[in-house]
């Protein structure tokens, strides 16, 4: 195998054909993913990072979609694969986590069968020798008296607990990568710290890489190499963790960032927030799309959409009037008074 | 939509205000051509008295079993009545026991609905059971017993036909008042202080009307068949008052000789049903997509 | 955990004092879901109170429970003066402009079939208050303050709207009355980041400008912290911990308080989280259920064999700082 990225894409578009014409999703999107490493995604509602997982899956619908560009993943095209062909690497070699557990299990099949099943058709094993791996795995994921488990259904488990099932699964055939959509954006603050955490370790064991997508820059912060902000489809910034949190330079993610309460900050503290609202996909303005809701949007930001240009290595932002080193205490100092404009928009 | 609401692949996960779900609301050309069937049907038994239609119950006007011509263009029956006049004025009888049945089975079961959905308790529990009891009484059989002790004249064709639908309209409009009753907007309604009555006619009944309205075509369609079958047995309005369902039964004894006798009237029947079944089903799911938006 | 007692609750005149709330349901059979289980609390005029915990943990409920919608199963409620539990049919009704409620899901919050400004002239027209023109003039004002264009967004329906200016409109609606208390259920958490920090910048100046005094019901710790005066956190339907916001965050004294801080992803990339922690599940426990004694002992660090006997009573382990706990955490001697 070449020393390429384990997981590349390519100018990736995927839009959805409605009636109000094309909800752009995901609107040319590039990133590669080494072996063994995790990239954040992060953005919020309508963003695009979830089509974008999907995407990079194949899992989208089958008709009113529109998608182009090219996911390669370990020098194997996917984009040009059959359903056949996907379905003997998905679950095998790329796994996918959703953020609801309880929709993406069964509910009237017993776990046991659910996590069998996977290893049955990848690896092909018998039921009995399945079912000794099943006991491990659900012990691995840290599902205390896993053999009653595997004789249960969904419904049985917390919440928690059906994501830990979700996560055997998906790691039952020794992937070598992991996609993650909002893997704990339904479970309580302390169960999150375990599932992440859970994931970690996996992680570490297999050699796994992942793809952990978010709307919570505190879920990535600790747990990624690197990191790529999405907004209205399309990727905003893209750095090294470090580098992204010390030396942002897109104002999307600086917003972003200092629009987070931070339950170390004192109480009454006041927001920066962002005005307006998320952008419509369907109806996409020229220039950047940002735009209307940044306070240091000018006429250029209106006019030209801005590329993404390289920062250092590894960083790479797209925007005209870049967040400049030593702004950004500067900003923070007199950020409540220009805060009062806020969320006026509307 | 928001970050800690499921995102699934819909085009709803896809906009971040719901508004794709909106996309291709539009009720369809289907869902319009039955609507037009019904009104030009609606229309013509309405005005059947003043088009140029001979009287349908004379007998003898004209030869029998006639072909269709320009001057009978679906022909005559067996007593040489016109066909066309007989047919029209027979969807008068059909759709006023079709919309009174159920605009009295909307009207009762609605409201017994909708005060069993929103208060529960005893109340729903005893309307419950007797839903379920009413439900599992052969209808055919209630039927036949009271028209046959109360007489065959069109309010109590009307009476029985709703009465039966009474229970069916009140289930479902129970089930949506429920579904809206736990919505938060109820619960600032009461948090403001509105009393019960106000909520379930400000709140609530505006959201489950629509749907309510869209069973009640369906519904409809049920009830033309149920009397035509009542007709088709002698049991509905007494001839020589021509019915769907007894034109039907009169055309079945000629059917070797003359099939159009029985046609034209099973025609008309199917495609009214035809047309409130499709009408009724689409109404439902553009309310459905409607509320799936929200 | 198990917090009961009242020692917490303060001398003085207390907008809000719920004392002994007990709330249950019957579930299945034989069952009872014991989603709130003597929990006492107070508001003082002008304050905010946060009300801080997970899924389950019955803070929803007890915020429902205030409003007496539904009553308690058992406990009092006063407010102005008077105990809710108490007053029938009409006099409760008479209380319900002083004391109002914005829910978590804005969507579901407003009635899909109706234009905003019928939403907002609602409350006047259940009251009967002011003419025509004055209903419109007070739309008018509220819409405005709470960031809404009265005259583009009045004739439209809420379908139209975000899910951040629908929130708006149920903080306007909750204002039409004047009211002097709102119970603030999960009002950011069905929305983005970014919006999120619109509503709590919104709510903190309605609350200056209105004068208002807030109960914050919400499960993210740092949002409760940007708002909130003092905070009491729950879990399974008992209170832990209640102190000063500030303090309560510095130097958690209960154990779940610490448990739940230490979970909180912090977007500080220095910060690597410790994967060989928790590495095991722990089930749960179920409000149909609740352990005995502290009924946190289960999954406690700190629980000893008292804990799983004896429910811990609510004291001060430092000034105005109260824990239901038999072995408080000392203040400042951990890292915060």
């Amino acid at each position: 195998m070449s020393g390429g990225a384990l997981l590349e894409v390519d100018a990736l578009r995927t839009h959805f054909l409605t009636g109000r014409g094309a909800v752009r999703a995901v609107d040319g999107v590039s990133l590669a993913v080494e072996r063994g490493r995790t990239l954040g995604v992060v953005g919020e509602s309508g963003s695009g990072k979830t089509v974008l997982a999907r995407s990079i899956m194949g899992l989208l619908p089958t008709t009113n979609v529109r998608r182009e560009g090219r996911v390669t993943f370990d020098g194997r095209e996917l984009t040009g694969m059959s359903p056949a062909e996907l379905r003997e690497i998905w679950g095998a070699e790329l796994s996918m986590v959703f953020q609801d557990p309880m929709t993406s299990l069964n509910p009237v099949v017993r776990i046991g069968r659910q996590i069998t099943e996977t290893m049955r058709f990848h690896l092909g094993i018998r039921e009995s020798e399945a079912r000794a791996r099943a006991v491990e795995l659900l012990r691995s994921v840290g599902i205390p008296d896993p053999e009653r488990r595997l004789r249960e259904h969904p419904h049985q488990l917390s919440g928690g607990m059906r994501q830990r099932v979700t996560i055997a699964i998906a790691l039952a055939c020794g992937p070598r990568m992991l996609l993650a959509d909002e893997p704990t954006t339904a479970l309580d603050v302390t169960v999150q710290a375990q599932i992440l955490n859970l994931l970690g370790r996996q992680q570490r064991e297999l050699h796994m890489a992942m793809v952990l997508v978010t709307h919570d820059l505190g879920v990535v912060a600790g747990r990624t190499d690197d990191i790529a902000v999405m907004y209205a489809g399309r990727i905003v910034e893209l750095a090294p963790t470090a580098v992204l949190f010390s030396d942002m330079r897109m104002r999307y993610t600086q917003a972003l960032f200092r629009s987070i309460p931070r339950v170390t900050d004192p109480g009454h503290r006041r927001l920066v927030a962002i005005g307006g609202r998320p952008p419509d996909l369907a109806a996409r303005a020229p220039g950047c799309s940002f735009a209307p809701r940044c306070r240091y949007a000018r006429d250029r930001c209106w006019a030209e959409t801005p590329p993404l240009a390289d920062a250092g290595p590894g960083h790479q932002f797209a925007c005209w009037y870049p967040v400049e080193a030593g702004e950004a205490e500067a900003d923070a100092a007199s950020a409540p008074l220009s805060a009062t404009a806020d969320g006026r928009r509307i | 939509m928001a970050a800690a609401a499921p995102a699934a692949v819909t085009l709803a996960g896809v906009d971040g205000d719901g508004e794709a779900a909106y996309v291709g609301r539009r009720l369809g050309s289907t869902f319009w051509i039955s609507a037009g069937w019904v009104a030009l049907v609606v229309l013509a038994a309405v005005l059947a008295g003043v088009l140029p239609l001979q009287d349908p119950t004379a007998i003898g006007n004209n030869a029998p079993r006639l072909g269709p011509s320009a001057g009978h263009l679906l022909g005559t029956d067996e007593l040489g009545r016109d066909l066309l006049s007989r047919v029209l004025y027979g969807a008068r009888t059909s759709l006023t026991v079709g919309f009174a049945a159920i605009a009295f089975g909307l009207a009762v079961g609605g409201a017994i609905g909708l005060v069993a959905g929103y208060y529960r308790g005893r109340l729903d529990a005893l309307f419950n059971g007797l839903a379920t009891v009413l439900l599992a009484f052969p209808a055919l059989i209630f039927l036949l017993t009271v028209v046959t002790f109360l007489g065959q004249n069109l309010v109590d064709v009307v009476l029985t036909l709703g009465v039966l639908s009474v229970a069916p309209i009140a289930r479902i409009v129970r089930a949506n008042t429920m579904v809206y009753a736990n919505r938060e907007f109820v619960l600032a309604a009461r948090a403001l202080g509105a009393r019960g009555h106000r909520i379930l006619l400000r709140e609530i009944l505006p959201n489950v009307l629509p749907g309510a309205l869209a069973f009640s075509l369906v519904a409809i369609a049920v009830v033309i068949v149920a009397e035509g079958a009542l007709s088709f047995l002698g049991l509905s309005v007494r001839p020589p008052t021509p019915t769907w369902g007894g034109m039907i039964a009169e055309g079945g004894q000629v059917l070797a000789q003359d099939g159009l006798v029985a046609l034209w009237p099973s025609l008309a029947m199917f495609l009214t049903v035809l047309a409130l079944n499709f009408a009724g089903d689409r109404l439902q799911q553009y309310f459905e997509v409607r509320e799936g938006g929200l | 955990m198990a917090g009961s007692g009242t020692a917490h609750l303060r001398n003085g005149d207390a907008l809000l004092r719920a004392e002994h709330l007990v709330v249950e349901f019957p579930a299945g059979r034989r069952g009872r879901v014991h989603a709130v289980s003597d929990v006492s609390l107070d508001v003082f005029p002008g304050e905010t109170l946060g009300l801080v915990g997970e899924s389950g943990c019955g803070k929803s409920t007890t915020g429902r429970a205030i409003m007496q919608l539904p009553a308690p199963t058992a406990g009092s409620v006063w407010f102005e003066g008077r105990d809710l539990t108490g007053l029938s049919g009409d006099a409760l009704r008479r209380t319900r402009t002083r004391l109002q409620m914005i829910f978590q899901d804005p969507i579901s919050s407003l009635n899909p079939r109706r234009r905003v400004r019928d939403i907002l002239t609602e409350p006047l027209a259940i009251w009967g208050l002011g003419t025509p023109a004055e209903r419109r003039r007070r739309v008018a004002e509220v819409m405005e303050a709470v960031g809404l264009d009265a005259d583009t967004a009045g004739d439209r329906r809420p379908h139209e709207f975000s899910g951040g200016q629908c929130q708006r409109i149920s903080i306007a609606r909750a204002l039409m009355l004047e009211p002097r208390l709102v119970i603030c259920d999960e009002p950011v958490s069905a929305l983005d980041v970014s919006v999120q920090a619109q509503i709590l910048n919104l709510l903190k100046d309605m609350k200056a400008r209105y004068g208002l005094t807030l109960v914050f019901i919400a499960h993210d710790l740092a949002v409760v912290r940007n708002v909130s005066d003092r905070v009491a956190v729950m879990y399974l339907g008992k209170l832990c911990e209640v102190a000063p916001a500030d303090d309560l965050y510095r130097a958690p004294a209960h154990p779940y308080t610490m448990t739940l801080l230490a979970s909180v992803p912090v977007p500080d990339p220095g910060v690597r989280p410790d994967l060989s922690a928790d590495d095991v599940d722990v089930e749960l426990p179920s409000p149909l259920a609740p352990p005995s004694g502290c009924r946190f002992h289960t999954r406690c660090p700190r629980a000893e064999a008292i804990c799983a006997e004896r429910e811990p009573e609510m004291r001060e382990v430092a000034g105005g700082h109260f824990a239901a706990c038999h072995f408080p955490l000392e203040p400042h001697t951990h890292p915060a």
